[in-house]
């Protein structure tokens, strides 16, 4: 009882201060000066048509490249905790329905190039690496769920995985000795703005990251997969 | 009317519901999805942030010319940092999933209220 009336006085007060914050919320009427910075110069010093892909992939790469350590870290030690029990593939469960399988069957393939047509134009339309990592591991759990016992070869994973951080981390460091410094965007020719092969090296990055993303959360959905015992 | 004030107003409220949710649920995998919907709610104010009135999204194409970007544009910035903070809060609700299973491995419960371990 005492417990819910400090939630009830916590929410009271939070929601207090947040009225007052909403009360006082204005919107600006211009970009401050970061955002016209990147809003005056990111076309032709990035060439990206995306500006958020210029400003996740160059103007603040190391972030991203920090981000991505981040999810490996919450993949990695995810996969630490769920230990993955040998006799997953034996147990029992309800054959998933005529219409999922069927389904499963048609559109996992296509969700799959969609998530690759999302991180291939990460820097021309909306979408990137992380949302097309995203849209792959989402067709992997339309897959576990019409086949719950259908083995995944999380090795497969765990290689490209490796290997697009790696690529990453070495497309970095070539900034360094070809061009202007870490992660730097003008290795490549900045190409023709707004055509698939422009912005220089950064749709290779995205696509690196699309690949480690997805192969990321797939590994990590392979994992609760193989943890489950019981349906 | 102004949708920056919307989203965060909507941010706010989601916030306060994630807060709730995590204070008063019993049930482990609620207290995540309290934290997954407290994200959401801050991903909804930072977003409502970067809004300018009456600009379209930052792709320049043939809609948005380099050279009219300053005024038809909204803010790029948030959204990026969103774009972080939403992978970032899909990792940590999986890794609190993970620690879920892990959990109900060891005591076959989901009630928070059977780990006493560390009451005191």
């Amino acid at each position: 009882m005492v417990r819910k009336i400090f939630v009830i006085i916590l929410l009271i007060g939070l929601g207090w201060f947040f009225y007052g914050m909403a009360d006082s919320f204005h919107g600006s009427d211009s970009l401050n000066m970061t955002a016209s910075y990147y809003a005056e110069n990111g076309a032709e010093e990035v060439g990206a048509a995306n500006l958020v892909t210029a400003i996740v992939v160059t103007y603040r790469g190391l972030d991203t490249l920090g981000e991505v350590t981040i999810l490996f870290l919450t993949a990695a030690i995810a996969a630490f905790f769920l230990k993955s029990k040998e006799e997953f593939s034996k147990r029992d469960v309800k054959p998933s329905s005529e219409l999922l399988q069927t389904a499963a069957g048609m559109l996992v393939p296509l969700i799959f190039v969609l998530g690759v047509y999302v991180f291939v134009n990460g820097h021309l339309s909306p979408g990137g690496g992380f949302q097309g990592g995203a849209i792959i591991a989402s067709g992997l759990v339309l897959l576990l769920l019409s086949k719950p016992l259908q083995k995944v070869n999380s090795r497969f994973f765990a290689l490209v995985e490796s290997f697009s951080g790696l690529f990453y981390v070495g497309i970095g460091v070539a900034g360094i000795f070809l061009a202007g410094g870490f992660l730097d965007n003008s290795i490549l020719p900045l190409g023709e703005f707004g055509t698939l092969l422009s912005a220089g090296i950064l749709p290779v990055i995205y696509i690196l990251v699309g690949l480690k993303v997805g192969s990321e959360l797939s590994g990590l959905l392979t994992k609760f997969q193989e943890t489950q015992e019981e349906n | 009317m102004d949708f920056g004030l919307v989203a965060v107003v909507v941010g706010f409220l989601l916030i306060l519901i994630g807060i709730w949710g995590i204070l008063t649920q019993k049930n482990i995998v609620k207290i995540v999805i309290g934290f997954s919907i407290f994200d959401t709610g801050l991903h909804a104010i930072m977003v409502g942030i970067g809004y300018l009135k009456g600009r379209t999204a930052p792709i320049l194409d043939s809609a948005v010319s380099p050279a009219d970007a300053l005024t038809s544009i909204v803010d790029p910035v948030p959204q990026a940092l969103v774009l972080t903070a939403i992978v970032i809060g899909l990792g940590v609700t999986a890794l609190m999933l993970a620690y879920v299973v892990r959990l109900y491995d060891y005591r076959k419960s989901l009630d928070i209220s059977s780990y006493e371990d560390l009451k005191w």
